[in-house]
Formats: C-alpha cells, sequence, structure tokens
C-alpha cells in the first residue's frame, strides 16, 4: 500500500470565544480588530493527521496544511505546523475575494492533485458561516470516497474505517482510500501548540499561492442580503419583596 | 462570560466539549443578584451543598470555635424599641430583616450570619439594608448613641470572617447600595454605591471599553465597598496598582453618623493628610465606607497567555526578571505554580496537562495590550529567549480564546481542586521574593519530619503546596489534609509565622486580618505601629462599636 500524503484545509475565523457582532450597513460580521483563531473543526483535523502519523499503523509522508485568506491565515497556518504539519500552503485572497463553498471545493480539488494527496481532512464545517458543504462537494469534485462527521478513524491497510455520531447512535463505514474526511467534535482532543515546536514550525516550509495558481476565480453564485443580529433578550426586572413579585405576577397575569 | 459565549447556531452548542471549554474555574461561587447572594451557598460551583440538610450546613458558632473570645458586655442588646426605630427610618419591609421580635425570620438571618466558606457563624438578630448614605448615618448614629455594635457587610467573601458578626452585633448589609453613579468616558473615572457587585461593574465598564483595576475569582459576588475596605489584591494588581493608588475619593460614615465626603474626582490632590486610605484595608472598622470613585484604565484590547514548565524556583525568578524586561508595559500577570499544586488539580479535573512532561514549577504569563499582534510578536520573543537560555524548559501559547481559559484553569483551578479534596490550612503571605518558596519547602520538610506527611490514609496531610501571584511577591501556602489533626495545626503554627516575622513579611498580603489573622499582627507589625492603629481606632470609633473583637 501507498504511504498517505494527507491534506488538511484549515480556516482562519472569529474566535469561538468572542461574540461577532453585525457591521453597521448589515452585509456581514465586524471583524477588523477582532481575535480571530483556526477553525475548531480544523484543529480537529490537524490534530486527527498528526495522531494518524504518531499511531505507527500506517506510514505517513506527507501532512500539508492548506488556507485560503488574508496574510493573516500564515497565523494559523503556523500553529498547524506548530501541531505536527509538516508544511503549508498559503493561498492569498484579496480584500472581497471571499470563496463559496465550491470555490473552496474547485481549490482543494486542484490543491489534492497538485499534491498527490490521498486523504483530505477537513472540518465538517467552519463556524463562521456554518456552510458545511465543502467536504461533501470535494468528494464529489475528485470522484473519491467521503466519510463525513468522523468520530474515530481506524486504518486498516489501505482500507479506512470511520465511525461516526448519527441519531441515536453510530454508523461504521467503510471505504478504500482516496478519500475525504470531515471531522466531528468528538474524534479527539486537540493538543497545544509547545513552544518547541512553535519555534520549529518557523523554519518549516509555508508555500504563497495565489487562486491563479489552482485556476480558480473567487466568482460568487451567492449574494448575501442582510445580517441582523438575533432579538435582544428581553431582561428582567427586580421586585422589592414578596408582595412585589404578587403584584407583578399578578399584573402579568400569570396568576 | 457567558455573555461572549455565541449563541446562534446550534453547532456551537455542540462545541461545547467539557474538557477544552470550561470557563475559568472561580475560587468562590458567582451570584450576580442581590437577592440571590443570600442563598449564595448554594450556587453551582459548591453543588455538594444542595443535598445536605440544613443542619448540617450550619457549621459551629464562632464564639464556639474561639472560646476565648466573650461578647463585650459595654453593647446593648438589641430590643424590640431599637428594631421599630431602624423600620421606621428604613421604611420598606425587605430593608429590615427582624430575628429579635420575630421568630420565624432566623432562616432568613442565617447567609448574613456565616460566611461563604461557613467557618465562621455569628448570633445575629437583625440585619439592616439601607438604600442612601443619609441611612447608613442615622443608623450608626443611632447604634453609637445606644452603644450598639455593628458590622458591616459587603458580599460576603471575605477569607479571614471579617464581615460575619461574632456574637449579636447588628448586619449593616450594603447590598442595596448598588448604584453605578457617574462614569466620565474621557477619564475613565467611576462614581460608585459599595454594594454594586464588582462584576456587574466590570461589565458596565466594559460597554464603555473600559476595565476595573481589580479582578479577583469572587467577582460575582463581591461588593466595591468590600473590595476597598479590604484593599483587596487579585489578579490584576501587577498591572494596574493596588487599591490605594486607584481610588481617588471616597465617602464614608464615621461610627457618630458623620458623613466624610471626599467624593474627589482629582488624581492630583496634596491639600493635608490623605484620610480617605485610612478606610482602604480598615475592614470597617473605624467607618462605613459608601461611595467611591475609582480611576478605570482602558480596556486591553488584546491579550495573550503563555505557560511554562521550569527545573527551579531560580529558574522562575530569571524567567520573571527576562519577563519585565521583554514584556514591561504589557505585562498583566505572572503567576507560579508548583508541581504539587498542578497534580492535584489533574487528579480532580482529569483533564490532560497542557505541556507534555512534569515540571517542579510552572509559570503562567498574562500579557495585555491594545495590539494582538504586537504583543504576541513580544511574548514570543520573550519565550524564544528564555528556552535558548535554558530557563524554561517547556512551555506552551495559547493559540485562541478557549485555550487562554483553559490554561489559566490550571492557575485558578487550585482553590478549588484543593476545596474538593478535603480541609485546607491557607496562609496567604508576602516575602521578599528569593526566599519566597522557601517556606514550602521548609514547611513541607517540617511536616514530613513530624511523620504528618504522606501518600496513604494514615497520614493526616496529603500534600504541601504552594502557588502565587509571583509578580506581587505573594505566596499562597496551602496545607491539604485529609481530616483534621490537632498535630497539623501545631506543627504549622506559629511556625509560619514566626518564618515570615524572621524575613520582615507579612502574615497576611492580601486576605487581610478579620478574625481570623487578628492575634498574628505582631509577626508582621512593630507594637509601635499596632499603637498607632489604636490610637486611631479610638479616635474615629471611641465607643468601638463598629466590627468589634476583630483587626487589631
Amino acid at each position: 500500500m501507498s504511504a498517505l500524503r494527507i491534506l488538511v484545509p484549515v480556516k482562519r475565523v472569529i474566535d469561538y470565544a468572542v461574540k461577532p457582532r453585525v457591521n453597521k450597513a448589515q452585509t456581514g460580521v465586524e471583524t477588523a480588530g477582532v481575535k480571530h483563531s483556526m477553525n475548531p473543526f480544523d484543529e480537529l483535523s490537524v490534530e486527527e493527521s498528526v495522531r494518524i502519523r504518531e499511531g505507527k499503523k500506517t506510514p505517513v509522508e506527507d501532512i500539508c496544511v492548506i488556507s485560503a485568506g488574508p496574510t493573516k491565515a500564515q497565523d494559523i497556518l503556523r500553529t498547524a505546523m506548530a501541531m505536527g504539519a509538516d508544511r503549508a500552503i498559503h493561498v492569498e485572497t484579496k480584500e472581497g475575494e471571499d470563496l463559496e463553498p465550491l470555490g473552496v471545493a474547485k481549490l482543494l480539488k486542484a490543491a489534492a492533485e497538485q499534491n498527490k494527496s490521498n486523504l483530505v481532512i477537513l472540518g465538517k464545517q467552519s463556524i463562521d458561516d456554518d456552510a458545511g458543504q465543502t467536504g461533501q462537494m470535494l468528494a464529489g469534485l475528485l470522484g473519491w470516497a467521503q466519510a463525513t462527521q468522523a468520530s474515530k478513524v481506524e486504518f486498516n491497510g489501505d482500507v479506512v474505517q470511520v465511525t461516526r455520531e448519527v441519531d441515536g447512535g453510530v454508523e461504521t463505514l467503510k471505504a478504500k482510500l482516496p478519500m475525504v474526511i470531515t471531522t466531528d467534535l468528538r474524534l479527539n482532543e486537540p493538543r497545544y501548540a509547545s513552544l518547541p515546536n512553535i519555534m520549529k514550525a518557523k523554519k518549516k516550509p509555508l508555500e504563497k499561492k495565489t487562486l491563479a495558481d489552482f485556476g480558480i476565480t473567487a466568482e460568487k453564485r451567492l449574494k448575501t442580503i442582510k445580517v441582523t443580529e438575533p432579538p435582544p433578550r428581553q431582561g428582567g426586572g427586580k421586585v422589592e419583596d414578596v408582595d412585589g413579585l404578587v403584584s407583578k405576577l399578578k399584573e402579568l397575569g400569570a396568576l | 462570560m457567558a455573555c461572549r459565549h455565541r449563541s446562534s447556531t446550534t453547532t456551537l452548542a455542540r462545541l461545547a466539549k467539557p474538557a477544552r471549554l470550561t470557563p475559568r474555574l472561580s475560587t468562590q461561587p458567582q451570584v450576580q443578584s442581590q437577592v440571590a447572594s443570600a442563598v449564595r451557598c448554594f450556587s453551582s460551583s459548591r453543588p455538594s451543598q444542595l443535598k445536605e440538610t440544613r443542619c448540617q450546613q450550619q457549621g459551629k458558632f464562632t464564639s464556639e470555635t474561639y472560646p476565648e473570645l466573650k461578647r463585650d458586655s459595654r453593647y446593648g442588646q438589641v430590643t424590640k424599641e431599637h428594631v421599630d426605630y431602624f423600620k421606621g427610618l428604613l421604611g420598606t419591609e425587605s430593608a429590615v430583616i427582624d430575628g429579635v421580635t420575630n421568630e420565624n425570620a432566623t432562616d432568613d438571618i442565617e447567609p448574613f450570619n456565616s460566611d461563604w466558606m461557613r467557618k465562621y457563624r455569628g448570633h445575629c438578630r437583625l440585619v439592616l439594608k439601607p438604600s442612601s448614605t443619609e441611612e447608613v448615618s442615622k443608623i450608626l448614629k443611632y447604634c453609637n448613641d445606644n452603644k450598639l455594635a455593628v458590622v458591616p457587610q459587603g458580599g460576603n467573601t471575605g477569607l479571614v470572617g471579617g464581615s460575619v458578626p461574632v456574637f449579636d452585633e447588628i448586619v449593616l448589609n450594603m447590598g442595596r447600595m448598588n448604584n453605578i453613579h457617574e462614569f466620565d468616558e474621557v477619564s475613565g473615572i467611576l462614581t460608585v454605591e459599595a454594594g454594586a457587585i464588582l462584576e456587574v461593574v466590570d461589565q458596565f465598564l466594559a460597554s464603555k471599553g473600559y476595565i476595573f483595576p481589580l479582578d479577583l475569582g469572587a467577582k460575582g459576588s463581591c461588593h466595591i465597598g468590600g473590595n476597598l475596605s479590604t484593599n483587596a489584591g487579585g489578579l490584576r494588581l501587577l498591572r494596574y496598582g493596588s487599591l490605594h493608588g486607584t481610588t481617588l475619593g471616597i465617602e464614608a460614615v464615621l461610627p457618630d453618623g458623620t458623613v466624610v465626603d471626599d467624593l474627589c474626582k482629582l488624581r492630583k490632590n496634596n491639600t493635608g493628610y490623605d484620610i480617605k486610605q485610612l478606610f482602604i484595608g480598615s475592614e470597617g472598622t473605624i467607618g462605613v465606607i459608601t461611595k467611591a470613585v475609582i480611576q478605570c484604565p482602558q480596556r486591553p484590547k488584546a491579550q495573550n497567555v503563555a505557560l511554562f514548565g521550569l527545573e527551579s524556583y531560580e529558574a522562575a525568578q530569571q524567567a520573571f526578571r527576562e519577563a519585565k524586561g521583554h514584556l514591561s508595559e504589557i505585562l498583566s500577570a505572572f503567576e507560579l505554580m508548583d508541581g504539587g499544586s498542578q497534580a492535584l488539580v489533574r487528579q480532580v479535573t482529569k483533564k490532560n496537562s497542557p505541556l507534555e512532561g512534569e515540571y517542579p514549577f510552572y509559570c503562567l504569563i498574562e500579557t495585555s495590550g491594545s495590539n494582538s499582534d504586537h504583543d504576541g510578536e513580544k511574548l514570543q520573543t520573550f519565550l524564544e529567549d528564555v528556552m535558548e537560555k535554558g530557563i524554561v524548559v517547556d512551555g506552551t501559547l495559547a493559540q485562541d480564546e478557549t485555550q487562554v481559559r483553559a490554561l489559566w484553569s490550571w492557575r485558578e483551578g487550585i482553590t478549588e481542586a484543593l476545596g474538593h479534596l478535603g480541609g485546607v490550612y491557607k496562609y496567604d503571605v508576602s516575602i521578599p521574593l528569593p526566599e519566597m518558596y522557601q517556606l514550602v519547602e521548609d514547611t513541607k520538610a517540617r511536616v514530613r519530619e513530624a511523620g504528618l506527611l504522606g501518600d496513604t490514609d494514615e497520614h493526616p496531610v496529603r500534600a504541601v503546596v504552594g502557588y502565587g501571584h509571583m509578580g506581587d511577591a505573594n505566596l499562597h501556602l496551602n496545607v491539604s489534609t485529609r481530616r483534621y489533626d490537632e498535630r497539623v495545626e501545631k506543627c504549622l503554627e506559629p511556625f509560619v509565622y514566626e518564618w515570615i516575622s524572621k524575613r520582615q513579611g507579612s502574615i497576611s498580603a492580601e486576605h487581610g486580618l478579620g478574625l481570623a489573622k487578628k492575634k498574628y499582627i505582631g509577626y508582621s507589625r512593630t507594637p509601635t505601629m499596632v499603637g498607632l492603629m489604636k490610637q486611631l481606632k479610638d479616635l474615629y470609633d471611641p465607643n468601638a462599636i463598629l466590627n468589634p473583637y476583630k483587626y487589631i
């Protein structure tokens, strides 16, 4: 069997713990000056790839992370390399050159071919636009097997067994390489990037590319009409004492 | 911090996996509303209490724990007449909890009678909740005239029993005075009432882009007035300094009812004695703080956190020096944790340590600044430097907010983890930095020599650990026990106090004196100093009605 060449797409998104705010024009969320980090699902993909290598059941020749986005996306590529990826590809996009899931899938198809990948592990969705389509589209474009929302991945030669959580139980799939796997939360617990590895990651190769290098243009098929905040929660009130509470409840018709 | 979690999609609910998204553990129950503060003991971080019966919940009376304390006969007994006066004065029924004429009120009074750790419990039968400075003034004047002892009480989150009555003192709870009066968005100067809850104030400031210069585990319950009167230290002291510096003005009421109005909004004011400083840290013994003016700094936009493992305490000191050199103005926390404390956190939380190996010492560094990239770069250069020099063996840098919180939980979770394991002897001390950790080593050796420390059940002491705010030379020495054993106490005291005294340290760095440390003040202050303090007390409170039996 052939050694694994894993491609791991990662995305830089607004930090999971930050509350996003809709911009004044209601065309999207405010991103300037907001803390960004790696999409949590992508952390799982990176971690899983490194674990496959550490598991030593299947030889892993290459773990390549790829991200399309502004220059800052290089930060998360370095983080991924500090976690254990071998090299990175940064596809720089300009302001307003946002890719839709199909565009990303096309880009990844080209990247998987150029890099002779035989396994793509990617997050089941990114937490910023929650589309959850890229993995499936990519598998379709490549004509590869796909296993989505993986909660466990096991290798047995060329055969990959993937466990996924479904309503009320688990489903186990088996497929042959090459294939696409999308990751779900229970797959693993991503490691902390250690200082020595953060330093080593600085010296790992990071290739800079453009969309044109992959023959892709950032054309839009979808138009965002409006983005709004959820309605604000109605604040509660305080009452002075039990009598106050009773009269308030009566006033509201609850008693 | 719940407000910072995204709530928009179902995905995010599913993201909440327990291991990595644990919010900062707080050392104390966090309750937001005043109404709820009365039932603080039922809050989430101490769930086990829910199941206990009322009877078990109530600890021993302080008067039983400290049999040498006798009720001072100078003080009058609270009578129905007094209660009627207060009811007439305060109006609404909820402002007076009367256990004098109404026997059914015992349950309502109980939360005011004991502290959150249930170490102290008084016999108070009357709780007053004034809503204005005038009411505080009238209450105190009346109590002074009738020689009724009073205990001012804030969020009741203290650790030394300072806010809990010993005998039948009247509790003066400041919870209803919780207004934020004024905030100047240009200067960052805040005027706030004493009963406002720290977290509420901080959230208000956050919406204006500012931050309260103090942060501590009990922020969800503690009051600004209590913070001031105990001169609370906490996590941001390294960066923003103590409350003695950030408090610009105070309004306080003296025992005779005099309102000391020093609500000064000036940073510079060299006109006469700075009387307000006397109220900061005096634990309600010379007056009751009713309002304060605080200089609030700009809220930092970017925070970075790193954790690292070190081989020795000397290395930790070197790392601290390097950190000051590299990070200077952005360094906002430098916390030390020893290997023992981290092992206990791991044992209790069952979480994986952020670092692969185990080390005798860990340090947590936080930077706060205006530009995440600049700060990150500085922190990275610093970390590379200390790694190359061999000061630090291993470490990690939080890559996102979730990791920031997870790393902090290894420091903030120590108190809670220790609490889970059993009784803890806690010493909050200041010692000159070079010798700081030696106290833990010496105490450990002493307890071990006495045959009290060991891994098996026959030894009463489980572990002797140290951690604390290294940036402020403030160490928390904790002795975790399996059960109460008199020998342990004898082994520790007065040994610890003598040890500190020899090195000109402080026996109470940020927790205060209260009832617990009152008799040990001599280890940190000379007789002359204590004499001066007593003079002040006699001057402002000649009838000694404020917070009796405590402090000095």
